[in-house]
């Protein structure tokens, strides 16, 4: 047991020592191979593969908050209770938004349903986040958003002056993305039985003529983007809460990726593979559905995908990732290679996008896997979230 | 970000595993355990498994909270949860722990109030906010988090809450560790050492390692940079022919620990005669619980739980991997019928557990992709 505490030694960072690590020109880039059987492990990988890339099954008892979190639990429910029930095959391609046929029109439809808390944060409200959530759904199928329908489930005692703030700030939100609401539907329910204000939001776009958009349509060699600097949503909320007793200047990145997508559309034409709006998850979760989809490996070089510094701050005082926080306004883009780079210039002249960057590409092996190529130099597996420690942020 | 970025320079971190390359006696296959969760998480994050040379190994050793949890303890905080009117309060990981019969976060679906806190204190802020109701932290961690379980148990008393109580699950490393140098099938050569639990009880306790056992121990920091140092140190102790415990995490670490919190500690927990270990087992004098003094505040008092041992399912081999005497895949159960999803073992719940780092962050061929 200790008679003295050296104050002096806790207060002393020992930063300065990179001279005595710099000290030896070494190099080790030999690939790496384990004398316990490497053969053998990859083996029992390539076994847990195979489990992975069958259909989820809904096996649980109960429906918990990680069905709500956008992982693996989401994923099991969706492909082992809600297609085998529905199972239309548009409903199988699980994108964004569904391409319905109307008399020659190609329409695309999507739904969202917002339960944000809190319902106001720094860059934006939960109205703002219901009209951008879904006509970026919509934008993602590579279509132009023209309507939208709003629902709204109120709890008994919310504040007229809540209620109206949220119907201009839809209102206005709508206008700036271009889209008209034409339909709605109200229901109250008793306190205590929602949590101030559920919104629903269905809309409905066009799909424009250049967009051959597909989650199954990527190749080797086609290029990641990212339409900005990520985690700010996700982050804005968390801080929002006040449950961390952190204070930074982040907001919301909540905006209409329409802009965006048509930008996309003008430069790359037919070599866009695929849209993602990385939405709950994050980035991390957007590729892992696409690499799944299409049978395909990613690798994401982590020093080239941009987060702000405020943001590295708080996911890493919190421990998290921000590759798996929430945005709002970000969208993946997966890119042939010959069109990356007019593709990525003509993003980066999208008001909004101007941090957009190449961060990765697509490879064959392991297939449905995606690597990271870490800033450190090591490599790993970045993974589907399996539960969300942090529920209810759109 | 300033005093981070440095800790994670790749060019310095080459030239380290070059380092550590060329001071690998020729020949040696050297197998070196990182006792704590935090660096397991560390090393598979940043990759610095991919940095060491072939010659080098790590072994991930018991030193993850959540993992060393017995599915008994679990029954017990679910028991205690589904008492009317208690507000359970616990960290994040606890909640998907597996017990006999279902999870934390399952009995919150079935409509036990189960909150995750950030801190003991948050458990206090709730307890005040709710006088009408008993609210129980179930507090895990080794001497780390150990003081700050104790200061609340001493703000609660001096602010007089009366319906704020605590299931301590507190443990130490110390005994696990000698228990794991006294095993049969254990082949080591040194130890990262701990340093979290370090800044609290300091390096000294350690010494016995070298000197009892013969095997070197450096004290680490959790940045790559850190982890890439002492795995130099050790190595340059080895081929020196030197066996001692050394300090790499000076600029946190005082080589005494922390006098106040090992004070605190003192005087809020007293040790258990036994306590049951996952994996390992009953291990003598590891783990605390309230002391008399704190008896009204401790919830296994006010509680009657089943305090059932329940046997470690019969395919997990969680005891194995804490032990190092496996490598995660090399359980039966590894991936198949045990995933972070559904997990069977400890091991696979925290993201500082050895199999869940190496499901989530290292499940690959390392053939497949040179980048």
């Amino acid at each position: 047991m200790s008679d003295v505490v050296r104050s002096e030694e806790l207060a002393h960072g020992d930063v300065g020592r990179s001279e005595e690590l710099a000290t030896s020109e070494g190099r080790n880039t030999a690939s790496r191979g384990r004398s316990t059987g490497p053969g053998r492990e990859a083996k029992v990988l390539s076994i847990i593969e195979t489990a992975r890339a069958k259909r989820g099954k809904f096996r649980d008892a109960q429906v918990t908050m990680a069905h709500g979190a956008g992982g693996k639990a989401t994923q099991s429910m969706i492909e082992g209770l809600f297609l085998p029930a529905f199972g239309s095959e548009t409903l199988s391609a699980m994108a964004d938004a569904a391409i319905v046929g109307v008399g020659g029109a190609e329409l695309a439809m999507t739904t969202d349903t917002f339960v944000v808390k809190p319902m106001r944060f720094p860059g934006g409200s939960i109205g703002e986040l219901a009209v951008n959530g879904t006509v970026n759904d919509v934008a993602m199928a590579g279509a132009r958003p023209l309507a939208l329908t709003l629902a709204l489930v109120l709890e008994e005692g919310l504040g007229a002056d809540e209620l109206r703030a949220e119907v201009e700030a839809i209102a206005a939100t709508a206008r700036t993305a271009g889209v008209e609401l034409v339909a709605g539907d109200t229901k109250v329910v008793e306190r205590g039985h929602a949590d101030g204000m559920y919104i629903c939001t269905t809309g409905v776009g066009v799909r424009d003529p250049r967009a051959r958009l597909a989650p199954s349509a990527l190749r080797p060699g086609d290029r990641l983007l990212v339409s900005g600097t990520i985690g700010e949503h996700g982050t804005a909320i968390m801080l929002a809460r006040g449950e961390f007793e952190l204070d930074a200047e982040i907001e919301s990145d909540t905006c209409s990726l329409w802009p965006a997508v048509d930008a996309l559309l003008h430069a790359a034409g037919p070599g866009l593979r695929c849209l993602r709006d990385a939405t709950r998850g994050g980035v991390a979760s957007v590729l892992n559905e696409l690499a799944r989809a299409s049978g395909v490996a990613m690798v994401v070089r982590e020093a080239d995908v941009p987060v702000r510094p405020a943001v590295m701050g708080a996911a890493e005082i919190l421990g998290i990732d921000p590759m798996y926080v929430a945005n709002e306004g970000r969208l993946v883009a997966a890119v042939a290679p010959e069109d990356a780079e007019s593709a990525l210039a003509a993003l980066r002249a999208v008001p909004g996008c101007e941090d957009a960057a190449d961060i990765g590409e697509v490879r064959a092996d392991p297939p449905g896997m995606v690597l990271v190529a870490t800033a450190f130099g090591g490599r790993r597996v970045m993974d589907q979230l399996v539960g969300d420690p942090l529920p209810r942020i759109c | 970000m300033k005093y981070v970025d440095e800790y994670r320079d790749a060019e310095l971190g080459q030239v380290l595993a070059g380092e550590i390359a060329a001071a690998v006696p020729a020949g040696e296959h050297l197998k070196l355990m990182e006792v704590c969760g935090g660096h397991t998480h560390s090393i598979y994050k940043y990759g610095v498994d991919d940095l060491l040379p072939d010659a080098v190994e790590l072994v991930h050793g018991p030193g993850c909270p959540v993992c060393v949890i017995p599915m008994g303890r679990v029954d017990d905080g679910i028991a205690i949860a589904h008492e009317p009117g208690v507000i359970f309060t616990c960290f994040g990981d606890m909640m998907r722990v597996p017990g006999s019969n279902g999870t934390l976060l399952e009995a919150k679906a079935q409509g036990a109030d189960v909150r995750m806190v950030y801190s003991p204190l948050d458990a206090l802020r709730i307890a005040k906010a709710n006088p009408e109701r008993d609210v129980v932290f179930f507090a895990i961690g080794f001497e780390t988090t150990a003081p700050s379980t104790a200061l609340t148990l001493l703000r609660a008393r001096a602010e007089r809450v009366p319906n704020f109580f605590v299931m301590c699950n507190h443990v130490t490393i110390l005994p696990p560790l000698r228990a794991l140098l006294e095993s049969p099938d254990l082949r080591l050569d040194g130890f990262i050492g701990p340093g979290h639990v370090c800044t609290v009880v300091g390096a000294r306790p350690f010494e016995f390692i070298p000197a009892e056992y013969g095997k070197p121990l450096v004290v680490s920091g959790f940045e790559p940079l850190d982890l890439l140092q002492s795995v130099h140190m050790i190595v340059r102790q080895l081929a020196d022919g030197r066996r001692e415990v050394e300090n790499q995490y000076a600029r946190v670490v005082p080589y005494e620990g922390n006098l106040r919190a090992l004070e605190v500690m003192a005087e809020v927990f007293e040790l258990r005669a036994h306590f049951e270990w996952r994996g390992l087992g009953f291990i003598s004098r590891s783990a605390l619980k309230l002391s008399e003094a704190f008896a009204e505040l401790d919830a296994e008092r006010r509680y009657s739980v089943p305090g059932v041992r329940v046997a470690d399912p019969k395919a997990c081999q969680c005891g194995e991997v804490l032990k190092g005497v496996i490598k995660p895949w090399e359980c039966k159960v590894f991936g198949s019928a045990c995933t972070p999803e559904r997990p069977i073992g400890t091991c696979m719940v925290s993201p500082e557990g050895a199999c869940a780092a190496y499901y989530n962050y290292g499940r690959f061929s390392r053939e497949q992709l040179a980048v």
